[in-house]
């Protein structure tokens, strides 16, 4: 019974945010008014796990909020009484179960689940629990409700057990694992574990670089003391291939993430060589190429460069191909064949290419939504050229959603795996750092501050 | 008669003839004393002592290179004291010295003496080092093929997203194709990188192909005004290797470019 309802609820949230992402205006999507509230009262802890309370509040607030799934139910509207146990709640004693009122107003000093579903919190879902530490574990005790239900019974959302180390970290690990679950129930997937990669020349050379999604652990990865930079990870989380002078003229490479070596790549005799992206197997990938011509051109290859073929044949310069993570048919990507660098797509074969922007200043940069149906990329449009700024387009309807407004730089817009946030970088003063947003253009967020910082991609947790 | 009374007689004779000189000779002091000398005829003051004389003062060679010695030879009369300045001092009435003068000098000889001084002078010629035997012949005497190619092949400008040859690249270009001729023709192993490079405005993966389309073109140009197209090889660095990084028109023109360096 409470696996069905469940069920059930999480199909509805999940409905919803499958809705949502239909539609071509991606602000009401993402942050509009259908969004379901969530009350998150401060958890706390007994005794010593008390200490790392605060931590933990701040994280699992940060992470729900920042899925901008939910709208987030302002704290000092909750009420006094806040349980930290499913057994905390007390049907009030008149009541429900006669009159069948679905929210009964509470007549005893216990909490129960209308406190919080009526105004003035106006939550759907609930968040409690508490931690305590247990054999050198803090333990986490987490319940998601939905309280507009009528009794306890038919509630529970979630409710599970997290353990983690008796420290800040610990407790910063419980409260995303928590607030993962929780996403998870509303159809986002979870950020957990996965890598942002980029390029940074802290150490005044190009190199590449990895970090958790919200900028910690910032890891050095290529040593190379040249230019490195252009990174593309193949899905299944293995591999990172990039363009490195290193070797003279800029060539590819690819390192094993698993190892951090360097694997087997054979570059094509040509000036110019850069990878772009693998296709959504793994398997090969899509680069540029001035191979056999004096033009930058797409090309695809296996990931140690035999079966090397063309797919475009055009005099002009032609950059960045994208493969449809969907599908894996057909193909975003840079040409300059009309005047100034456009967007265009085409099918991997290298036909019925179409082009997707209007021509008006510089389009470049596309990245796909994991859906395969939106592209996020840069754009000029109503500005000076170098003036780019983020933009979402559904590829089928070319509707346009244009989500960063200033007149710097804001460019490489990576989607991330949960298909909400977007990363990028953008250059706000002297240096170009990387930030992430949620995909209606709210809560940027910055990563990095040393050096500069550019070409991010959003890689899932490779399994 | 006997030998011995004859020996007698004669002996009595020589002593009678002495008796008889002493005698006659005290009979002479009684002869009147001769005339005094006549006086000189005037009483002429003493004579002026005679004044020095330098009979020679000479150098031995007159020329000599620096860190050679020079002799001196001197030969003073009638003088009491002598010097040669230059620090030689007080020297006999004749001598030699050897002298190491650094550069021309001229010692001068002053001899004092009681009739008076008298000077003479002799130049010592001093040759600068001859200087040290030239190095072997350089193919480019004084600069290296890099030097060249730094100070006299000039970079190539473009407009903005676009990579053919405008008439002031041309100019450049042009100029630079006889340059490199010459390079390459007295330096066989020496080969050159063509660069393109971007301004910061269009997208680095776009600047990329764009900076590789600039140098293509550059090298294209130079090929066709007779530039061996085997000395030149291309890159292209995008927008990676700016030379300067403000945000303007005069920064980013410097950064549309095509830039000549050492080919490994």
């Amino acid at each position: 019974m409470k696996k069905k309802l469940l069920f059930i609820t999480a199909g509805v949230a999940g409905l919803a945010v499958f809705l949502a992402a239909q539609q071509p205006d991606i602000n009401s999507g993402v942050a509009g008014g259908q969004q379901p509230g969530i009350a998150i009262p401060d958890f706390r802890g007994s005794g010593e796990a008390q200490r790392y309370m605060t931590v933990f509040n701040e994280t699992l607030w940060n992470e729900i909020r920042q899925a901008g799934l939910f709208k987030m139910a302002p704290k000092s509207m909750y009420p006094l009484r806040v349980p930290q146990t499913p057994t905390d709640f007390k049907a009030p004693s008149t009541a429900a179960s006669s009159r069948r009122d679905r929210n009964p107003k509470p007549v005893s000093s216990s909490p129960w689940l209308s406190d919080w579903s009526s105004p003035p919190v106006n939550a759907q879902y609930l968040a409690f629990g508490y931690t305590g530490i247990q054999n050198n574990q803090i333990v986490l005790y987490g319940w998601l409700y939905d309280v507009t239900r009528p009794d306890t019974g038919s509630a529970q959302v979630l409710g599970k057990l997290y353990f983690g180390s008796v420290d800040e970290n610990g407790a910063r690990d419980v409260a995303r694992q928590f607030a993962s679950d929780i996403l998870g129930q509303f159809g986002a997937k979870s950020l957990m574990g996965s890598k942002i990669y980029f390029v940074s020349d802290r150490t005044a050379h190009k190199e590449i670089w990895s970090m958790d999604y919200d900028g910690s652990n910032q890891t050095q990865l290529t040593h190379y003391n040249s230019i490195s930079t252009f990174p593309c990870v193949s899905p299944d989380g293995s591999k990172i291939a990039f363009t490195t002078w290193y070797r003279g003229n800029p060539s590819i490479f690819v390192h094993s993430l698993e190892t951090g070596r360097k694997l087997p790549f054979y570059n094509q005799a040509a000036s110019l060589n850069a990878p772009s992206d693998f296709t959504p197997n793994s398997k090969q990938l899509l680069l540029y190429s001035t191979a056999g011509g004096s033009y930058s051109q797409i090309f695809i290859a296996n990931i140690d460069g035999s079966d090397f073929r063309r797919i475009s044949s055009v005099r002009a310069i032609e950059v960045e191909p994208k493969v449809n993570p969907k599908t894996g048919a057909d193909l975003v990507f840079v040409s300059g064949r009309g005047g100034p660098p456009q967007l265009y797509r085409m099918n991997i074969d290298g036909a019925d290419i179409v082009r997707l922007t209007t021509g008006e200043g510089e389009a470049v940069n596309p990245s796909w939504h994991p859906d395969g149906q939106k592209i996020a990329f840069a754009w000029t449009r109503g500005f000076e050229p170098g003036n780019y700024n983020i933009f979402i387009m559904d590829v089928a309807t070319r509707t346009v959603t244009q989500l960063t407004h200033g007149a710097g730089r804001n460019e490489n817009p990576v989607w991330a795996p949960d298909g909400v946030h977007i990363v990028y970088s953008s250059k706000r003063g002297r240096t170009i750092q990387i930030f992430t947003m949620l995909a209606d253009g709210s809560q940027q967020r910055q990563l990095t501050t040393s050096g500069n910082n550019e070409k991010p991609v959003w890689s899932k947790a490779s399994k | 008669m006997s030998k011995r009374t004859q020996a007698y007689i004669k002996a009595g004779a020589v002593l009678l003839a002495c008796m008889l000189f002493v005698f006659a000779a005290g009979c002479k002091k009684k002869v009147p004393p001769p005339a005094p000398p006549p006086p000189p005829k005037t009483e002429a003051p003493k004579p002026p002592p005679e004044k020095p004389e330098i009979t020679s003062f000479t150098a031995e060679p007159r020329s000599i290179e620096r860190g050679q010695a020079a002799t001196l030879r001197w030969s003073v009369s009638n003088a009491t004291d002598i010097n040669i300045d230059n620090g030689v001092g007080a020297v006999q009435s004749s001598g030699s010295r050897q002298v190491y003068p650094s550069s021309g000098t001229t010692y001068t000889l002053v001899a004092n003496g009681p009739g008076g001084s008298e000077t003479r002078s002799v130049t010592v010629d001093v040759a600068a080092p001859a200087a040290p035997p030239p190095p072997p012949p350089a193919k480019e005497p004084g600069r290296s093929a890099t030097d060249i190619l730094s100070s006299d092949v000039q970079d190539a400008y473009f407009d903005y997203d676009k990579s053919d040859i405008r008439p002031d690249a041309r100019a450049t270009l042009s100029k630079d194709a006889e340059v490199l001729k010459q390079l390459f023709n007295e330096n066989p192993g020496f080969n050159v990188m063509v660069e393109g490079h971007a301004d910061e405005r269009g997208s680095a993966e776009y600047n990329l192909g764009l900076g590789d389309r600039r140098a293509s073109s550059a090298k294209d140009f130079l090929v066709e005004q007779g530039v061996p197209a085997d000395r030149l090889k291309t890159i292209s660095y995008g927008k990676e290797r700016p030379v300067c990084t403000d945000s303007t028109e005069d920064c980013w023109q410097r950064n549309r470019r095509v830039h000549f360096s050492p080919a490994q």
